[in-house]
């Protein structure tokens, strides 16, 4: 891969070339490659893992966004979602509630997350549950901090998933699947293949069987998740995974479960390990 | 009692097509073995025009949303999940048409294509913000079924 070595604005401009040169104007999927600021090498395409019958390759959502969307993830000065990432690393330090605790009084400096994100969502022996990253943020502060649980998909909690998710950028998703998650991840994945709402469509009809393909002006995408959270240029903000879930629910025309929720809990696990290989890229910049 | 249906059905003449005796409901729409239907849903010819704007409104059909159709190319965006739509006139008849868009499953196993006018066995129905409706209406009305099909019978190749 020569192209690799090239510069990011080079490396893009390569690619734009090439697609152009094809006939393919909007899209760069085929030859670009991701680096986050010239240094952070990600994998947007690999091997399917062995237990997803229905892909042979996994592919980053970057991959099929436009050159111009793709461009304002390589590097961090162009990436909205950074914002969120700098507000959370201020919340992180803040001291605060009765025991006078900041995220950083037991965990130190936030590099002590690189990794983390990589295996959620796991099962908590403890909770004798399936945790997310929210899960263990929102247990910090009532357990440790002793305030108030954040909204589950309110802003403060999704830059602080963010900034989490920046300590593991460029390490590859690798969430469990079997033992004490096994249960959790069947029944995620019959969530998946589930044909909701008058419209009929499971996750599998888009994201499966027709990614690469356009739905009116949208281009599908395998709805891989290693990206999350995500700064989506439609609402101007950073956006969590089971966000997310909701809005693909509701498009079906159907009654949505409710984030934070068992089934949304099931389905991250089910979707995340069709990730597994792709490297976490939160905060990712999608349409 | 009679004469108090017969003022309702003379009030308005939408109301009368939509509650005619003639136009038969969701779950009682006849396929045979290979998903046609061969009689009208409602009695009354299909509008082709009225079936061209439904099928480019986003709130109706919204058929363009996954089906690129040449002479519908003003509608910007066509999609590409389904088949193309040109010469859907030369290739189907019009009994084909009308149960491919009543409820394409019938002719086509485990397609993604939504039924048009389906109103019961859903998972979870619902409206487009989230919310349930446990008795969803059909996508289109009977007459909007065959108004789309008329459409489609104009489009020869």
């Amino acid at each position: 891969m020569k192209i690799s070595k090239l510069h990011p604005i080079m490396q893009l401009a390569t690619a734009a070339t090439l697609a152009l040169g094809l006939g393919v104007a909007a899209q760069a999927e085929e030859g670009a490659k991701l680096i986050v600021n010239g240094e952070i090498e990600m994998v947007t395409r690999t091997a399917a893992p062995a237990y997803i019958d229905g892909l042979d390759e996994i592919i980053s959502g970057w991959e099929f966004r436009s050159t111009e969307t793709q461009a304002l993830q390589m590097d961090d000065f162009d990436n909205s979602g950074m914002l969120g990432v700098d507000s959370a690393l201020e919340a992180w330090n803040k001291v605060q509630g009765p025991e006078q605790k900041s995220c950083a009084t037991c965990h130190g400096d936030v590099e002590s997350m690189k990794g983390v994100r990589t295996v959620m969502p796991k099962f908590n022996e403890e909770a004798n549950d399936l945790w997310t990253l929210e899960d263990y943020i929102n247990n910090c502060r009532t357990e440790r901090q002793n305030v108030e649980a954040w909204g589950y998909t309110g802003g403060s909690m999704t830059n602080m998933a963010a900034l989490i998710a920046v300590q593991s950028r460029g390490m590859p998703m690798n969430v469990a699947i079997d033992g004490p998650a096994a249960p959790f991840w069947e029944a995620g994945k019959e969530l998946y293949y589930a044909r909701t709402g008058v419209l009929e469509l499971s996750c599998a009809s888009c994201h499966e069987q027709s990614y690469g393909l356009h739905i009116r002006a949208d281009h599908l995408s395998q709805g891989q998740i290693n990206g999350f959270p995500a700064y989506r240029l439609k609402n101007a903000k950073l956006n969590g995974i089971h966000a997310r879930f909701k809005g693909c629910v509701r498009d079906t025309k159907a009654e949505t479960y409710k984030p934070g929720g068992p089934e949304f809990h099931a389905l991250e696990l089910y979707v995340a390990s069709r990730g597994n290989g792709l490297t976490v890229e939160g905060p990712s910049v999608r349409n | 009692m009679k004469r108090t249906a017969f003022l309702i059905i003379g009030a308005t003449a939408a109301f009368a097509a939509v509650a005619s005796a003639d136009t038969v409901a969701p779950g009682d729409v006849a396929y045979d073995d290979y998903g046609s239907v061969a009689a009208s849903l409602t009695g009354v010819a299909g509008d082709a025009a009225n079936g061209e704007k439904v099928m480019v409104t986003k709130s109706l059909g919204n058929c363009v949303a996954c089906h690129q159709v040449s002479v519908l190319d003003y509608a910007a965006f066509h999609g590409e999940i389904g088949p193309s739509l040109d010469g859907a006139g030369d290739r189907w008849t019009e009994e084909e048409l009308r149960g491919i868009v009543a409820n394409a499953k019938m002719t086509f196993e485990g397609t993604l294509m939504p039924a048009m006018y389906k109103v019961s066995g859903f998972i979870r129905p619902g409206d487009f913000k989230g919310k349930s409706v446990p008795n969803p209406p059909s996508i289109l009305t009977a007459q909007q079924v065959e108004d789309v099909v008329a459409f489609l019978m104009t489009i020869k190749e």
